[in-house]
């Protein structure tokens, strides 16, 4: 399998994860498409590190996950702590930036 | 004195003033006004210093100061006052003095009021010595921008009923409110600011981008298409703190609201920086466009005079009546400048000084009568002078300064703008002049009948008025005698002038 | 004493400013009411020493001392002075600006007795700044210190009319002064401007220099002598800016005496005289100034008749009188004007006061409301009717020379139209003053048809007017020896005029003059012509007379409804229009606001739509690009 494989593939699970994001009415899901997105880039960056042969993509993917968990541990906290003020997990309810 | 900073100490005060205000003035209202009054008393004895010490024979930039600030971008901090920055900064130092004693009786939030009335004015006194345009431009936006706080918080607020074809917007946007006259005045004045940042940044650029001192600049010979933009650029960005037509509408309702000091220092002094900016950045470094745009600076000056005069005879509200007399008065220092002679710009820079002084004194006094009798309604009131003479006394003699009676600074310096304007490349300016004057003396004396003479008011609210009292005699009596000692001896300002009017006229090639 | 004038006449200056400033300054001292008219009298009598002085040390005629000061600088020069010119017009003037000044703030001290302290003390002051701004008028050495004491003299004229500044007629008439001669003023600006300009000074003696070496009628001089001449119209009260004269009679006696009969109205007479020189290069203007002048003799002298305020007929005689100056000077002999100018300065000035006099024992100025006064107030009455003999051209008394001289020069002139004009005025002079000498002090019981007004309750019951304290008398015997001393002096001591008159000229004079004292006889002592069919006789020239030929009311309709109206507007449409778009930019900014706000849906999954699509748009764009 050539880079263009992976690449491909990245490709997808990204337009997968922004369909998400953008058309999921539940927050928990919106997140999912994040995660989806994100990894996206990993599939990416792990592609071209082997490729290249260059060890620095293998090493910006591990800090990437490393700070995806956080991103998803502070995004379910944002998550829970909506839903207590506002009482819902709806997306389309929560408009607070709205001008 | 010789090797001390007198031109920073100058600027310097106040604000050191404003930070010992901020920092110990919270529940003491007379530390606030005495640290105020005595920051700037040092500025006023400094400015009375430079104005003693200046050497006329020597000329140029004089009390020089300089360090680098950025060097990579050629910006310095860099002080040096040559005579009308003299002048300029003497007129400062007598309207922030007069105006600290005319605000003793502030209530409301004395200590940031204070503050900012100070911050204001050491931008006032930074732009007058500047000659690094970088620095210059700071300081023209700090003299700018406390003005929002200043007239949103302490101003007062007017009646203005929306009429005519465009009177659906004067509902939306609150017309005659102290928060509209703020907002209006500092979006007028940022909108010029930045026409100024571009000009600066043009010739920046164009010479080089090495320096921005004006004595670098002054050795480029720029291009005359570029001039000529740039000069247009300066003309508005400046000319709208001028109060040109038709950029004044800000004046009146931004003078109308403002609190009595702030309305001093605004139509005394910060109108001025628009002419100084006009007159020392543009006319001095882009003298071919300053030729080719002559023509429309007086022509608009002539608008000013005839319309601001016009418009002043139909107010009935005081205070718009000498916002508008600011706009009448401005455009004779535009003329002055304009006529290219040397009376014409004698005239000009006094005038900017005769002004100061007189509607600083005007201002004062309408913020006593309101105090006093809580009305501004000019044919509403009637009779004052028997209840406060002093005060129908002061307001006489600066409405006869405004239409230029001789042995007032008034009459000094319109004497000389008309003999530039007849002298100029256009004469018939003189004529808008000579009107313009006259219409003063009409709707000045009209006021002065109206509020002071005349047998007394049957309106219960005005049996019982007091005189000026304490502290606000001192605006009054230190106003007054700046406008009689000018008056009767010009040639204390005008020798200083000279010293600078006479090479922008060499450098302009007309002398 | 062999003192140099220019040092004298310094001092004359400088006594009453000092005095000015002590009373500006020292607030109490001016408060204190009789101790700062006492130091004002003192100041004026030493201004007068200083001048009679002066006068005496000038010697010859041709004599001129000067001294000047640099005022104001230009570049490598001085562009004006300020100074003092004695020679034989001003130290004539300041003489006469001296006496009369001293004269009548002695008489003030009686006239305005009730006035508070704090009144009288402002008064004063007044009087001193106008001492020295008349004088510093006089003396000026070039325009543009006349030009500056000729605006400080209106400024006093103004604050003393509006002396009693609660009265509101009084306040009006002030302003309306001020504004009409101001208007004047704006012509004497430009002329002053225009001259610098062509000659590139002030000076009188350098402009007399380059005037010399001019040619008559030079391109612009016309205009430039035109708008001098309106600033002296406007302070001479010279038609049409004559309006604001009798309404200055609101001011104090004293005060009209001083300022509006014998120093300050007669500033555009000494300034046409002083400056004869430039108006001779304009041979067209002063035509004008002939013909403006006999015309204002003549119609002032009918409005005289039909007034029935003492003040104000004595007010229209004054515009009456400077017509006949004005007229002299514009037929070319500026000396016969000036002559007259000194003349009716001391027999207007009595007059005046003599009026004060009554007004001050009657307590009102309405000549028909009093009769038979010579019983009660014998001296007035003798003071008075000298000061009319004078006016009224009587030989032996001040005016006649003065008077004939004016007729003379101006036949001479070749003016004979304004020549009939100026005859005419004459018999009306003579008897619209006697007219006031018969009702006022003469008469019958009935002396008018309102009865005498001392007989009226309203003003003190019981009370019998007599003649004035000593204080008052005293400057109006100066006044009228003095009138009568000058008529006789005159008759003996004459400079011959330099215009030869014909024969029949001094009959003639005197004999308008006789006719008029002998119709006001008639109609007003004998009553054997009625008074009222007289004036019915006159017609619509009464009407209009009556109305001030309606030249009032021409200056309050372009002021209201035409400069008012306009300014209305033009003020309109700064805040409505100019302001109005201003206006609609912000709303138009604050309404584009408030459509693009709804852009703002707040859901975030909106948000990551638009970057979205962004990115893609980005991405075609970057493709296309390549």
């Amino acid at each position: 399998m050539g880079l263009h494989a992976y690449l491909f593939l990245a490709a997808v699970v990204f337009s997968i994860g922004l369909f998400g994001v953008i058309t999921r009415r539940n927050t928990i899901g919106i997140l999912l498409g994040v995660e989806l997105m994100l990894n996206a880039v990993n599939i990416n960056l792990v592609a071209f590190s082997r490729f290249h042969g260059q060890t620095a993509g293998m090493i910006l993917t591990v800090f990437a996950i490393a700070i995806t968990v956080a991103e998803v541990a502070l995004g379910l906290a944002l998550v829970i702590l909506l839903f207590r003020t506002r009482r819902t997990a709806i997306a389309d309810q929560i408009d607070w930036l709205k001008g | 004195m010789n090797g001390l900073p007198v031109l920073s100490i100058i600027t310097w005060a106040p604000f050191a003033a404003a930070l010992v205000i901020m920092a110990f003035g919270r529940t003491r209202p007379q530390l606030v006004r005495w640290s105020a009054a005595i920051g700037v008393a040092i500025s006023c004895v400094g400015a009375l210093w430079i104005f003693r010490a200046y050497d006329q024979a020597a000329g140029g930039w004089q009390f020089g100061e300089r360090f680098d600030l950025v060097p990579t971008l050629g910006i310095a901090y860099e002080l040096a006052a040559d005579g009308m920055s003299v002048v300029m900064v003497l007129l400062t130092a007598i309207i922030i003095l007069a105006g600290v004693f005319a605000s003793w009786t502030v209530k409301t939030r004395d200590q940031e009021f204070y503050a900012l009335l100070l911050l204001l004015v050491t931008g006032v006194f930074g732009v007058f010595v500047s000659l690094d345009l970088f620095v210059f431009f700071l300081f023209y936006e700090i003299a700018v921008l406390p003005m929002y706080l200043l007239i949103g918080i302490w101003g007062s607020s007017g009646d203005v009923p929306p009429r005519g074809v465009f009177g659906w917007a004067y509902r939306r946007t609150g017309v005659g409110s102290k928060e509209y006259a703020a907002m209006k005045l500092t979006l007028y004045l940022l909108f010029g600011s930045a026409f100024i940042l571009v000009g600066i940044l043009a010739l920046y650029v164009a010479a080089g981008s090495t320096s921005f001192s004006l004595l670098a600049l002054e050795k480029v010979k720029f291009a005359p298409g570029l001039q000529s933009w740039v000069f247009l650029a300066f003309y508005v960005g400046f000319g709208i703190l001028a109060a040109i037509f038709p950029f004044h509408t800000w004046s009146p309702d931004g003078h109308a609201s403002a609190p009595t000091a702030v309305s001093m220092l605004h139509a005394g002094v910060l109108m001025k920086l628009g002419a100084y900016g006009v007159i020392r950045v543009g006319m001095w470094l882009l003298p071919e466009a300053t030729h080719q745009w002559m023509w429309l600076v007086g022509f608009v000056a002539c608008i000013n005079i005839v319309w601001g005069a016009l418009s002043a005879m139909a107010q009935t509200d005081l205070k718009y009546v000498i916002a508008y007399s600011s706009v009448s008065h401005m455009g004779i220092v535009m003329l002055g400048a304009a006529t290219l002679t040397e009376t014409g710009l004698n005239g000009a820079v006094f005038q900017m000084f005769a002004h100061g002084v007189m509607t600083g004194l005007f201002f004062a006094l309408v913020g006593l009568v309101y105090e006093k009798a809580h009305s501004r309604e000019i044919f509403k009131m009637g009779g004052f002078a028997s209840m406060m003479p002093g005060i129908a006394a002061a307001f006489t003699i600066g409405g006869l300064s405004s239409l230029g009676l001789p042995a007032t600074s008034g009459f000094v310096a319109e004497f000389l703008t008309f003999l530039g304007a007849w002298a100029s490349a256009h004469p018939w300016w003189l004529f808008p002049g000579v009107i313009g004057a006259f219409l003063t003396s009409l709707y000045v004396l009209r006021v002065v009948r109206a509020i002071f003479w005349g047998p007394k008011s049957t309106d219960p609210h005005f049996q019982h008025l007091p005189d000026a009292q304490g502290t606000e005699w001192v605006a009054l009596v230190l106003l007054v005698f700046v406008i009689v000692l000018f008056g009767v001896l010009p040639s204390l300002a005008v020798s200083p002038i000279e010293t600078s009017t006479v090479p922008l006229l060499m450098r302009l090639g007309v002398m | 004493m062999s003192a140099r004038p220019d040092s004298l006449v310094l001092v004359a200056l400088l006594a009453p400013a000092a005095v000015f400033v002590l009373l500006a300054v020292v607030a109490p001292l001016r408060r204190s009411g009789r101790l700062a008219a006492l130091i004002s009298i003192a100041g004026a009598l030493t201004a007068l020493g200083a001048a009679i002085l002066a006068w005496r040390n000038l010697g010859e005629d041709i004599d001129v001392f000067r001294h000047v000061w640099a005022w104001l600088p230009q570049h490598e020069g001085v562009l004006a002075t300020v100074g003092v010119l004695a020679d034989t017009y001003s130290v004539k003037m300041l003489v006469l600006v001296s006496l009369v000044a001293t004269l009548v703030q002695v008489y003030s001290l009686g006239y305005l007795s009730d006035e508070p302290p704090a009144a009288l003390g402002r008064y004063y002051m007044y009087q001193s700044l106008f001492a020295f701004s008349m004088m510093g008028l006089v003396l000026a050495p070039n325009f543009l210190q006349l030009f500056i004491c000729w605006e400080l003299v209106g400024l006093c004229s103004y604050l003393l009319i509006g002396f009693w500044y609660r009265k509101a007629s009084a306040a009006r008439a002030a302003v309306k002064a001020f504004w009409t001669t101001k208007a004047g003023d704006v012509g004497l600006l430009i002329g002053i401007v225009l001259l610098w300009r062509m000659t590139g000074t002030f000076d009188f003696a350098e402009l007399e220099v380059w005037a010399g070496s001019q040619q008559a009628g030079i391109a612009g001089i016309s205009l430039i002598a035109f708008c001098l001449y309106l600033g002296a119209a406007g302070k001479s009260a010279q038609f049409p800016l004559h309006i604001w004269l009798p309404d200055a009679m609101e001011g104090p006696t004293p005060v009209s005496a001083l300022i509006h009969a014998a120093t300050m109205v007669t500033a555009g007479v000494y300034l046409l005289t002083r400056t004869a020189f430039l108006f001779e290069l304009a041979p067209d203007v002063m035509t004008l100034v002939a013909w403006v002048g006999a015309g204002t003799a003549l119609m002032a002298a009918i409005l005289a008749c039909a007034q029935d305020d003492i003040k104000r007929v004595l007010a229209y005689s004054t515009v009456s009188q400077l017509g006949y100056m004005m007229a002299a000077i514009g037929a070319g002999f500026a000396n016969a004007g000036f002559l007259h100018l000194l003349t009716h300065g001391v027999f207007k000035a009595l007059l005046f006061l003599g009026a004060g006099a009554v007004i001050h024992a009657v307590h009102t100025n309405d000549i028909t409301r009093m009769g038979r006064l010579a019983k009660s107030m014998p001296q007035t009455a003798v003071v008075f009717i000298i000061g009319t003999l004078s006016l009224a051209g009587v030989p032996l008394f001040a005016g006649f020379l003065s008077k004939e001289e004016i007729l003379g020069a101006v036949l001479a002139g070749g003016l004979t139209v304004p020549f009939v004009m100026l005859a005419v005025a004459a018999f009306l002079t003579a008897f619209y003053m006697f007219r006031v000498v018969f009702l006022t002090f003469f008469g019958t019981a009935d002396a008018g048809p309102k009865g005498p007004a001392y007989e009226e309750p309203v003003h003190a019951r019981g009370h019998h007017p007599h003649d004035a304290p000593a204080v008052m008398t005293i400057p109006l015997w100066i006044l009228a020896l003095l009138s009568m001393a000058i008529g006789i002096l005159f008759m003996f001591h004459h400079e011959e005029p330099q215009f030869e008159s014909p024969v029949w000229l001094t009959p003639a004079a005197v004999g308008v003059g006789l006719a008029g004292i002998g119709l006001a006889w008639l109609t007003f002592q004998r009553r054997s012509i009625d008074g009222d069919r007289l004036a019915s006789a006159m017609g619509p020239l009464r009407t209009a007379a009556h109305a001030g030929f309606w030249i009032d009311d021409a200056f309050l309709f372009v002021y209201r409804s035409v400069l008012l109206v306009f300014s209305r507007t033009i003020g309109w449409i700064d805040r409505y229009v100019v302001d109005g778009i201003v206006n609609v930019m912000s709303a138009w900014t604050v309404m584009g606001g408030g459509r693009l706000r709804r852009m703002q849906t707040g859901r975030v999954q909106d948000y990551v739509f638009g970057v979205a699509v962004g990115v893609v748009a980005l991405l075609i764009w970057l493709g296309g690009v390549k």
